[in-house]
């Protein structure tokens, strides 16, 4: 038999009954038995719209519901190949969770989606001349606070150029001004560095003052 | 025709079938193995009984006697035999599992026992009573003891299987052996559960709490700090920490060398032996205990009939407990600030473990939380109480779930010996991830892979877990293959690694040899020494796995036959019937080949049924019909 890919969704026998079961579904709805994850992306895997402006809430309510029916847990007394089964589904909500509700994980996945993919493991050097000023100059003034005060505004100055950022970020991607989106993920990626620097050292002089 | 279909539908439901033969595999309950004491408990319907001893007592000092006669004794009786053979007798054991030789050389000086020299490097051995025992030996033999009072309590019930807990900060190697003395004591391990985890679902459960809340667990031998979302039934670990050889141990090590120099200058100097260690140790507990209520008291330690009198104050026992202290609030700081919380988000912080009955330690945490610890649940027995709720959960059911986390970073040895991290510390379990190496060499045909566990840059500052070669790496210039190494964590927190070279696609199987575990062949012939009924006992177990197997293709069939039997013709139909009879017949019996033949067969008779379902589903969907019957098991969220 011919079949077109696209108009139809994609069926496979299910593992336990051998009856037709959609590749994405979580249960066979004829035997009831677990299925494995299906190739589907983080956004549709948690039962979210694929967007930028994730409400955690949501997230943290999707990701709990889901869990509930596919944990390992809920699958102790069973056999093998469905704990195993389980286990595969845990991890890929795990992997969509963790992925989604980290901001910049979150940018850079719904680009890739887009079909602009940020390199976010690149360890190369900041093309972008104006970022690696900003960057450097901060990070001295970071390196040169030596009192609690001085850091503690520097930590909030950089959370707030992190948040500040991820609203270009929401602007830029529901604006569809995707390159701009992608600079700016990768601006992103080195505030929230930054940021995190300036956390412990904050942390660091506190103790110190103690 | 039967109606038999309609009726086995009901019982899938998924997620709901209840095992079949639950009543037959034995109680399951909850374990806490603590370096100190232990404690058993099993719940039916959410009311826990923490499982007593006939004089009531629940806590089971974590001591074994080897008597030179072969006998093994646990328990309060090999308490008390310390004094007089402190050669035969090992405490606290807990601290060495999964240890080597060189992580215990720190407690060398402290440690009770002798060390037995092992040429291979691997996890410590001890020399007791003329024999040699890993520390997974020894707490299978306390595992045994523990198996056989529940069975007592539970009035000759028995008892197979049990939620065990370990401290979160377990590292792999710690946990592998706490499987692995579980598996000689003939108990099947349901889950691992990190202890602070379990405690706060015996608190979750009582007092319906929501929110985050911290659990700070002082044992014997080790600390844990634990920060946990509670939200209608949902224990989510934001953040977890401590130290595996932190506890009120260090506390008595402490308070019995303030003896023992006390003691040089009242009976004139000379060579500690071990039975003064001995002593002065059980003194420093007695000391420790007595001054939780009194301000200060006075101890005779007598050994080859030289008394010693010891006097102390609270106060100089908190001088000498406080070092230990602040180290356990500043791990607190550390994994507040890894949750990425604040301190006064906490709504709630829950004490667990014998140590935290100390007023200086309470005093401590209330300072630095904000707010008076719970400790309305018996620290002693909390974790028990959690683990038999969970025990329960896994077995019948439950409306509660655990989310827990890596408590250490996983990561490989790169070049230069620095640390490439691939699961960082506090990622939800299970969990999947893999990272790329490449060749360094021209034609390089195999790869050593370092595997270690913990948060330094330097592989030689983090625990090693295992090492293993990747071998027939096509010959490529250097940089140019591709080899993809997966670590898996599963649900217990146990990591397996795997590795493929992506260029040619093959994986390769490898052989983890752990650096402090036991190997399988080691474990295979302690399985074979310990167990005499290991033979019927396995029997029994496969057998009643391949039943379970079995039972399941019966319902799954049914359940395609109660939607598609009109594709089956009279004969095909009687065909499956037949072959589905087989099987129940064969489910009655005890011969487990002829089970799973009778599995196979059915799959042959249900092979055209299977072909005719598949084909039914793609024309529906081509025609767009039951795709909603298809998707409808997606589900949502809530």
């Amino acid at each position: 038999m011919v079949m077109t890919a696209q108009a139809m969704p994609a069926l496979m026998p299910c593992w336990s009954c051998k009856g037709p079961v959609a590749t994405r579904a979580l249960f066979c709805s004829v035997c009831g038995a677990v299925q494995g994850p299906g190739p589907i992306d983080h956004f549709t895997r948690l039962g979210l719209k694929a967007t930028f402006d994730v409400d955690l809430d949501e997230l943290e309510k999707q990701y709990f519901g889901f869990q509930r029916r596919l944990h390992p847990d809920r699958f102790a007394a069973k056999t093998p190949k469905e704990r195993a089964l389980s286990q595969s589904q845990a991890t890929a909500l795990n992997e969509a969770y963790e992925t989604l509700k980290d901001p910049l994980k979150r940018a850079a996945y719904l680009l890739e989606l887009m079909g602009h993919k940020v390199d976010l493991t690149a360890c190369g050097t900041i093309s972008d001349k104006s970022l690696l000023m900003e960057q450097m100059e901060k990070r001295e003034a970071i390196a040169d606070a030596d009192s609690v005060e001085t850091i503690t505004k520097l930590s909030a100055a950089a959370d707030t150029d992190v948040l500040s950022c991820q609203c270009h970020i929401s602007a830029a991607i529901n604006g569809e001004n995707l390159d701009e989106a992608v600079h700016l993920t990768i601006r992103l990626k080195y505030l929230v560095k930054l940021a995190e620097e300036a956390r412990t050292k904050k942390s660091r002089l506190t103790r110190q003052a103690r | 025709m039967s109606d038999d279909g309609l009726v086995m539908l009901q019982l899938c439901e998924p997620g709901e079938t209840p095992a079949p033969h639950e009543s037959e595999r034995g109680a399951a309950v909850g374990i806490d193995l603590g370096t100190t004491n232990s404690v058993v408990a099993l719940s039916f319907e959410t009311e826990v009984e923490v499982l007593r001893a006939a004089d009531g007592k629940a806590l089971i000092p974590s001591v074994v006697h080897y008597k030179d006669d072969g006998e093994v004794v646990v328990g309060q009786a090999a308490r008390e035999a310390i004094l007089e053979s402190p050669d035969h007798v090992v405490t606290s054991i807990k601290r060495l599992m999964g240890r080597g030789i060189e992580d215990v050389k720190s407690l060398a000086g402290t440690l009770p026992y002798t060390l037995e020299p092992n040429p291979d490097g691997g996890m410590v051995r001890l020399r007791v009573a003329g024999r040699v025992l890993t520390p997974v030996e020894i707490s299978a033999d306390i595992l045994r003891a523990i198996k056989a009072r529940a069975e007592e309590a539970l009035l000759g019930k028995f008892v197979s299987r049990a939620v065990i807990t370990v401290p979160a900060y377990f590292d792999d190697a710690a946990r592998t052996a706490t499987k692995d003395a579980a598996r000689l004591a003939d108990i099947e391990v349901l889950r691992l559960v990190n202890e602070p985890t379990a405690a706060a679902l015996a608190y979750g459960l009582d007092n319906s709490v929501e929110g985050l809340y911290a659990v700070y667990d002082l044992g014997g031998g080790t600390f844990d700090i634990s920060i946990l979302k509670m939200e209608k039934g949902v224990f989510q670990v934001k953040a977890t920490g401590g130290d595996a050889v932190l506890g009120g141990d260090d506390i008595d090590h402490s308070i019995a060398e303030h003896f023992l120099s006390q003691r040089k200058v009242a009976v004139g100097d000379h060579p500690i032996s071990s039975g003064e260690v001995k002593q002065a140790l059980m003194t420093a507990r007695v000391a420790k205990e007595c001054l939780t209520s009194r301000p200060s008291g006075e101890w005779m330690i007598e050994v080859d009939g030289k008394p010693s009198l010891h006097t102390m104050t609270r106060e100089q026992l908190e001088s000498l407990a406080a070092p230990f202290v602040e180290r356990t609030i500043s791990i607190c700081r550390d994994v507040v600030e890894d949750a990425g919380i604040d301190v006064a988000d906490i709504q709630g912080v829950v004490l667990v473990g014998g140590s935290t009955r100390m007023p200086l330690v309470r005093a401590r945490v209330a300072e630095f939380f904000g707010r008076p610890p719970l400790s309305n649940i018996n620290p002693d027995e909390v974790v028990a109480v959690g683990a038999a709720l969970q025990a329960e959960a896994l077995t019948v059911g439950s409306d509660t779930l655990l989310l827990d986390v890596t408590p250490l970073s996983l990561g490989i040895e790169t070049m230069g010996g620095i640390v490439e991290k691939v699961i960082p510390r506090n990622t939800p379990i299970p969990v999947a991830m893999a990272q790329e190496f490449t060749t360094y060499q021209d034609g390089q045909s195999a790869m050593a892979i370092h595997v270690v566990q913990g948060e330094r840059e330097m592989v030689d500052q983090n625990r090693s877990l295992a090492r293993f070669v990747l071998r027939g790496i096509p010959p490529m210039t250097a940089g140019a293959a591709r080899i993809r190494v997966q670590f898996q964590v599963d649900a217990d927190g146990l990591l397996t690694v795997s590795a493929t070279e992506m260029t040619t696609g093959v994986e390769q199987q490898v052989v983890v040899k752990p650096s402090y575990g036991l190997t399988d062949d080691e474990m295979a012939t302690m399985l074979r020494d310990s167990l005499v009924h290991a033979r019927d006992d396995m029997a029994q177990r496969l057998l009643t796995e391949a039943v379970v197997e079995a039972q399941r293709s019966v319902l799954a069939v049914q359940s395609a036959l109660s939607v598609d039997q009109d594709l089956l013709s009279a004969d095909e139909r009687q065909a499956i019937d037949a072959a589905i009879e087989q099987v129940n017949a064969a489910c009655a019996g005890s011969d487990r080949d002829a089970v799973t033949q009778a599995v196979d067969d059915l799959e042959n008779a249900t092979k055209s049924f299977a072909e005719k379902r598949m084909d039914r589903g793609i024309r529906n969907a081509l025609a767009g019909m039951s795709v909603d019957r298809l998707d409808g098991a997606l589900g949502g969220g809530e």
